[in-house]
């Protein structure tokens, strides 16, 4: 008996350009931001994501009708949407925000997802996205985007199955404690972990054949959505710098250090 | 983000050199390469990003490995092949990316900056014979060998160099003496590139023997012919790794639809391929000169003495100083020649100059390199000891240095004293 036909899958990965993570990180004299005249590449997390759609398109052929990717974020974020159909996907879209305007925030950029979501004809059925992108470290845009689309999430994800058949997905997630694994229904968000995948680097005639798939431009007035900034940063700062421990001699004055150092009662 | 950062594992003990190795391991993406002064297009940008990456993530781990064992990773060919290294100024129809020189030297540059040995040999693949084939063979020859080729299924190779025939090489003495329906060579080539392992082969042979310049013939040569074997692997100081080895033709029959371009006028065919490959194999000097500089300032900065950076001292600064400016000096010719080659003017004098000027140079910078790394740079667990026995290589590889400077001299002689 042959089984009901799969509702064809349409994927989006939405991507961020950061700073590369090999530049080595300069404090601005203000203490308000970091040198951007710095590389910029793809959000590492990010590669994962693209690889992991591009995959599952070679696993599952044409039960994946379409890999599309979006990036928020200023005209130079176009090169990520270069690199990222140069790995295999099909379009791109472009939410441009001018050179000047602060970096989107999670909770917008999950807003903005949501209006483009919600504008695609033929829906989206996955969403898989970095855990965290590196310049903030913010790890929140995608269960925002869970929680704005009431649709299930799978984070940290170490591994994804997806079946399209029975429209559901099998992710091992990584815990603190190890690995757990969570059955969920499409449409779902995922966001990926470093043990995923390893990102292909775009050979040389994927890249000229990139350069003739479609950008589409939108601006964030289209979607409807604010990208003002909620969050003031008051300072930026180095890290300290890292002091040398002492030794102890015995346990009675490792109790007496720690007492003095306030980490246990004077009692 | 200590988790993405690429710590590569170092069996050195002391505890300066591996805290040292492994940031500066850590830091290796970052070059010195002046983006700006390269004055490269958008695409250009692009496709030297693209291929830095493949090269410091495929090739540039396996450098050290490749030369200490002298031995070219046989799995190299096709990870080349399908990032579309192998036929960057070929056609399309062949799986080519019909790019120009410009671009395949930026390729050249990029790869010779992971390690020397296979930039050499990726080098005499891709231009030398893939690149001879392409500009001079017939429809028919180009559909046999070029796909595989530039797939890097297999390996291609050129010979025209021979034991008694370097400079000379119009002296050459491979005969090939015209029979039914063919051709038997005999004779000897030396100093091939990929010869252990090529099984397509341009080979230059000698069809009318009194005739010289006037009596060359250039032939397609598969690994397979009867009567074609090769001797043993060359052990080289540098470019460990780039199989180097004799070829032996004995009475070796080549039928009449291998000879590639005209009859006799292969000396034609030879000249014009040499001038490009100056051009191309200039980029292999760049890529040594900015590794050597890489390693060395960073290390620089790293290695203290007397309470602070050796870097900070001024003989060091004259040093950083001259590696700098030597690399973009020689980087500007090179890609200028580039340029004009692509825009259609090919100039003899100046694709000679570029090789002649940044080989050179690579010698020099991987020279002080290496002395400012003091004692290490005698060590082979440092890279600067490999790159300078690379760079050796372009001085007498593609023509000597006294050839090029004759060649150019001539070319001003020629000019002004003809009327």
């Amino acid at each position: 008996m042959r089984p009901t036909p799969a509702r064809l899958l349409n994927i989006l990965v939405p991507v961020k350009r950061t700073i590369d993570y090999a530049v080595k990180i300069r404090v601005n004299p203000d203490q308000k931001g970091v040198d951007l005249n710095v590389k910029h590449s793809m959000n590492p997390f990010d590669e994962i994501a693209v690889e992991e759609a591009v995959r599952l398109r070679e696993k599952l052929k044409d039960e994946i009708k379409s890999i599309k990717v979006v990036t928020i974020g200023p005209p130079k974020s176009i090169e990520t949407l270069r690199t990222a159909l140069a790995m295999g996907a099909d379009s791109a879209i472009h939410v441009e925000i001018p050179d000047s305007a602060p970096a989107p925030e999670p909770l917008g950029v999950a807003k903005a997802l949501r209006a483009l979501i919600e504008k695609q004809k033929d829906g989206v059925d996955l969403v898989i996205m970095g855990k965290q992108a590196i310049d903030d470290d913010a790890g929140q845009t995608g269960q925002m985007l869970a929680g704005l689309m009431n649709w299930p999430q799978a984070t940290f994800a170490s591994k994804l199955v997806v079946d399209p058949a029975t429209k559901e997905a099998n992710v091992t997630q990584e815990i603190d404690g190890g690995l757990q694994e969570v059955k969920a229904k499409l449409p779902l968000i995922v966001t990926t972990d470093l043990r995923l995948n390893e990102p292909r680097y775009a050979s040389l005639p994927n890249i000229m054949k990139a350069k003739k798939k479609p950008i589409e431009k939108v601006s964030p007035a289209d979607l409807g959505i604010d990208l003002t900034p909620r969050l003031e940063t008051i300072k930026v700062a180095e890290p300290p710098k890292r002091q040398g421990g002492g030794k102890v001699e015995s346990v009675d004055e490792l109790v007496a250090k720690l007492k003095e150092a306030g980490f246990l009662s004077k009692s | 983000m200590s988790a993405i950062r690429l710590l590569t594992r170092t069996s050195l003990k002391t505890a300066f050199r591996t805290r040292a190795m492994t940031a500066l391991n850590a830091r290796r993406s970052a070059s010195f390469y002046n983006v700006d002064l390269a004055g490269l297009t958008e695409d250009q940008a692009e496709f030297r990003e693209a291929v830095r990456e493949f090269a410091q993530k495929e090739v540039a781990p396996r450098a050290a490995e490749i030369d200490k064992s002298n031995n070219f990773p046989s799995d190299l060919w096709e990870k080349m092949g399908s990032m579309g290294l192998l036929g960057i100024t070929c056609s399309p129809d062949y799986g080519g990316l019909a790019l120009g020189y410009f671009n395949h030297t930026l390729a050249m540059e990029e790869l010779s900056r992971a390690s020397g040995s296979v930039a050499l040999s990726y080098g005499a693949h891709s231009n030398l014979c893939v690149n001879q084939i392409h500009r001079w063979g017939t429809d028919e020859q180009k559909k046999k060998y070029l796909p595989d080729l530039i797939s890097g299924k297999k390996v291609g190779s050129l010979a025209m160099s021979e034991p008694g025939s370097g400079s000379d090489v119009v002296s050459m003495k491979l005969r090939a003496d015209k029979v039914d329906g063919g051709y038997k060579l005999t004779g000897t080539k030396f100093w091939i590139t990929n010869g252990p392992t090529a099984s397509t082969l341009v080979v230059y042979a000698k069809t009318l023997p009194d005739k010289g310049s006037k009596g060359i013939t250039a032939f397609i040569i598969e690994r397979g012919f009867e009567g074609f074997s090769t001797h043993q692997k060359l052990d080289k100081l540098g470019m460990r790794g780039s199989d180097t080895c004799e070829l032996v033709f004995e009475d070796c029959f080549v039928p009449e639809e291998n000879v590639l371009g005209p009859v006799n006028k292969g000396a034609g065919v030879l000249m014009s391929g040499l001038d490009l490959e100056r051009l191309v194999l200039s980029g292999g000097p760049l890529g040594l000169m900015q590794a050597a500089f890489d390693y060395a300032v960073e290390y620089v900065h790293e290695r203290e003495q007397f309470g602070v950076p050796v870097g900070t001292f001024q003989l060091m600064q004259a040093k950083i100083a001259d590696m700098y400016t030597k690399t973009n000096a020689s980087r500007a010719y090179v890609y200028a020649v580039a340029r004009a080659c692509d825009a259609g003017k090919v100039s003899r004098r100046d694709c000679a100059g570029a090789i002649l000027y940044s080989s050179d140079r690579a010698v020099e910078v991987a020279l002080e390199a290496m002395q400012c790394l003091g004692g290490n740079g005698y060590i082979n667990d440092y890279p600067t000891g490999r790159i300078l026995r690379d760079s050796r290589l372009y001085t007498v590889g593609a023509g000597t240095q006294e050839i090029r400077r004759m060649l150019i001299g001539r070319e001003f002689n020629q000019e002004l004293l003809s009327d």
